[in-house]
């Protein structure tokens, strides 16, 4: 029920955003999504960023995702 | 863009899968509650490539679906009133009612339009002082915080044409009643990932602490939604029941505060009605009191009646994970997307839907 | 079709439009010639083949990046008469005027009738003008109809399909609606995506030199790619598979469905075509089509199989398996 699509804010003008979702942009009201900075990439619902998105956060997944494969592997040597 | 490439482009899913299979003995059944995670995993294709083990059900995470006929049928009235403009996303657009559709009362010639925003219905009712602008609102609390936002701004633009009428509504509430109903057996939840942007992690803890069993904030994308179920896996695998979070690039364990904090100065709950389920305690968003002038449900003269949905329709069931879209005798006979019967095939992302457009059957 | 009356869901290429032309008008209208429903109608004259073709243009607004109303209705008929294998020998306009057109915007819109009719090597040979009160025909509507011959051992149609066919596109979708869409400025998004209107029959000729006896051949205008496909496959009761992989979307054609909710298969297209190849002549076809300017992308999206009859098969990013079903009414903005 929730359509959220990350997009790169081009400009801010007072609390409204021109945000870049791949070449094609909107405004995007940052009522509930305050102290952001032009370049940041935020989440946008209806209109709205509903969230910062942390570079940092990004690469937590990949990391989770290093450890599966870790495990894996380690798994697989198990089974010979 | 390039820093944000689609998470399916660079995770290599059949690792997760592997991961799946190896942890995968005994039966699963994992329930995820949003409407956007139906249509997600059946347009992935996921369920053809998990084990036979592992079920996925859908619970109720539609809002189109949960919303009453009667709702329905107050928007079309007010709709029809003299100078009304009736606002609301596409989502609500096709959903019959007792006798007519929003987009039939549009084809009909009625003020009716699509709004992508709320800020929309703000925008309307300042280019058209004239019209009574009536916003009718649906959605989860994912929406729910950019709603509120949205009432704010309007009070302190002074509009005084704009109107609300609220069918917004809560999932914790709506998954504690299932739980509690016992008429489920569910192993875990596939927890829906942009509602948790706004309400974080604490509101789901219940699930762990009071009934034992587990959840995962999950994403949207194949990656996102195998990863959260290789975590529900993995904590069975290690027998713990907690709540945790998979979709850590965007979700917080403290939700968005501004967000939280303008809802609970705009709306408060209410016991809400859900179609096919019943009426859930303190599960559905209204007006405070203190902005009843900007009420729909309150200022226009428009009864209201609630009509059920016939015996044959299994919707109830299914919208609980009780049945599947098969089971229902009317699934896909009687009961399709351009002719629906009931609730879970009104929305293209109710589960006989989905159902319905995505997955293989015979 | 229990609906009394019509919807704009009627005119948007999927179930709906189906439901009406079979429930509404073929009771009225059928015939031997009529009954196939391709792009064209061929009708056979004294020992060859005619290609008939009619279309009408309602697109706001009249202009948008990479054509116009006028292009569009010259393109338009061009290719449906190409999707029957034709070569077009004259086009017809019919022009629905408003009182109160300026005569420049007039200009612009014969002017690019003009240009499309010459990319295409055709003329127009016959046409008709109409005004209309102001408010009855917001601007201007063209209807176009094209004559075309099909050249002798060319049999190409919706239920030619065969078990083992190649599928392919030559190029990406939705570049046509979401540029229309943006021209709009709809739903308060702004960029800009050129449509992909081009005459296709030039293409269509390099590509039956190479392969004179290719199965099917469909422009996925309104209702998209998966309404195409999935017309072909009942068409010609065979199965169709198609690799998500394949499928090519701009970005800023992915961006604006991400924003709206909008599904890339179900966007129209006006530049690009569907062919169902007989599977040993797909090298060559494919050669030949990326050597044509408007072939360049040319891509092997999937196949015909004998198995799901009627069915269309997606085989997705991850290895799993859906279903593609056509257009059911129109697309609307969600935010589910």
């Amino acid at each position: 029920m929730c359509l959220g699509v990350p997009g790169k804010i081009v400009s801010i003008k007072e609390d409204i955003a021109e945000v870049d979702f791949g070449g094609v942009r909107r405004e995007v009201s940052l009522l509930i999504c305050p102290g952001v900075m032009e370049g940041d990439y935020v989440l946008v619902h209806v209109g709205f960023a509903i969230q910062r998105l942390e570079k940092e956060d990004a690469l937590e997944t990949l990391r989770l995702f290093e450890e599966i494969e870790r495990s894996y592997g380690e798994s697989t040597e198990e089974d010979r | 863009m390039n820093q944000l490439k689609k998470i399916d482009e660079t995770k290599d899913v059949s690792v997760i899968l592997k991961n799946i299979a190896r942890l995968a003995d005994g039966h699963f059944r994992f329930m995820e509650v949003c409407g956007t995670h139906t249509v997600s995993i059946s347009r992935s294709g996921i369920r053809s490539v998990l084990p036979k083990e592992i079920e996925l059900i859908s619970g109720p995470g539609c809002p189109v679906c949960v919303t009453p006929v009667g709702e329905i049928d107050r928007a079309v009235s007010l709709a029809r009133l003299h100078n009304v403009t009736l606002v609301t996303f596409g989502d609500l657009m096709r959903v019959p009612g007792t006798f007519s559709s929003l987009n039939q009362e549009r084809a009909m010639g009625r003020d009716v339009r699509i709004i992508t925003s709320p800020l929309d219905s703000l925008q309307i009712a300042m280019e058209e002082p004239q019209k009574k602008v009536i916003f009718f609102a649906v959605g989860f609390e994912t929406t729910a915080g950019a709603i509120a936002a949205a009432v704010k701004e309007a009070k302190r633009r002074g509009i005084k044409n704009l109107y609300i009428l609220s069918s917004q509504r809560l999932i914790p509430p709506a998954i504690r009643a299932l739980l509690s109903s016992n008429n489920v057996t569910i192993d875990g939840f596939i927890l829906p990932g942009h509602v948790s942007v706004i309400i974080g992690k604490t509101p789901y803890t219940f699930i762990a602490h009071e009934f034992s069993l587990m959840g995962v904030i999950t994403g949207f994308e194949a990656g996102d939604i195998l990863e959260g179920i290789y975590m529900l896996m993995r904590q069975k695998a290690e027998g713990r029941s907690e709540i945790e979070n998979q979709y850590t690039r965007v979700v917080k364990d403290e939700g968005n505060r501004m967000a939280l904090e303008v809802m609970e100065e705009i709306f408060e709950p209410f016991n809400a009605h859900w179609r096919g389920i019943g009426v859930i305690p303190e599960s559905g968003l209204m007006l405070r009191k203190e902005l009843r002038e900007m009420d729909a449900a309150f200022l226009f003269d428009i009864p209201y009646e609630e009509k059920p949905d016939p015996p044959d329709c299994l919707c109830g069931e299914i919208l609980q994970g009780i049945k599947k879209p098969p089971d229902c005798p009317l699934f896909n006979k009687r009961c399709t997307p351009e002719d629906p019967v009931g609730p879970c095939m009104v929305s293209s992302e109710g589960s006989c839907a989905a159902f319905q457009k995505y997955e293989v059957f015979e | 079709m229990k609906e009394r009356k019509i919807l704009l869901a009627h005119g948007a290429g999927g179930k709906l439009s189906h439901d009406l032309i079979n429930e509404l008008f073929l009771p009225f209208l059928d015939n031997k010639i009529l009954t196939f429903l391709d792009d064209s109608a061929v009708i056979p004259t004294q020992g060859s083949h005619l290609a008939f073709t009619t279309d009408s243009y309602v697109v706001k607004p009249l202009f948008f990046p990479g054509g116009d109303i006028g292009r569009l209705s010259i393109c338009g008929t061009v290719n449906d008469l190409a999707m029957v294998g034709s070569k077009p020998l004259g086009i017809s306009t019919s022009f629905i005027v408003e009182e109160g057109f300026s005569t420049e915007e007039l200009e612009r819109v014969l002017s690019s009738i003009k240009k499309a009719a010459s990319e295409a090597g055709v003329n127009v040979v016959a046409g008709d003008t109409k005004v209309v009160e102001h408010g009855a025909a917001e601007g201007l509507f063209i209807t176009t109809s094209g004559v075309g011959v099909v050249p002798d051992g060319v049999n190409i149609g919706g239920s030619h399909a065969m078990p083992g066919d190649t599928i392919i596109i030559n190029g990406s979708i939705g570049d046509h609606e979401i540029g229309v869409l943006l021209a709009r400025g709809e739903f308060s998004l702004k960029g800009e995506i050129q449509s992909d209107c081009a005459p296709l029959n030039g293409l269509v000729q390099k590509m039956i030199d190479a392969c004179r006896e290719i199965h099917v051949l469909r422009d996925p205008t309104r209702g998209g790619l998966a309404t195409v496909l999935w017309e072909i496959a009942n068409s010609s009761k065979v199965g169709v598979i198609v690799e998500e992989e394949k499928i090519l979307v701009r970005d800023e054609v992915q961006g604006a469905c991400d924003l709206l909710g909008f599904d890339p298969f179900y966007l129209a297209n006006e530049g690009k075509l569907v062919a169902f190849i007989p599977q040993e002549k797909t090298e060559s076809v494919l050669k030949a089509m990326k050597a044509d300017p408007l072939g360049e992308e040319s891509v092997i999206i999937g196949k015909v199989t004998d198995e799901n009859p009627g069915k269309v098969l997606l085989r997705t990013k991850i290895g799993g398996h859906r279903l593609l079903e056509p257009l059911s009414g129109e697309q609307f903005p969600r935010i589910c």
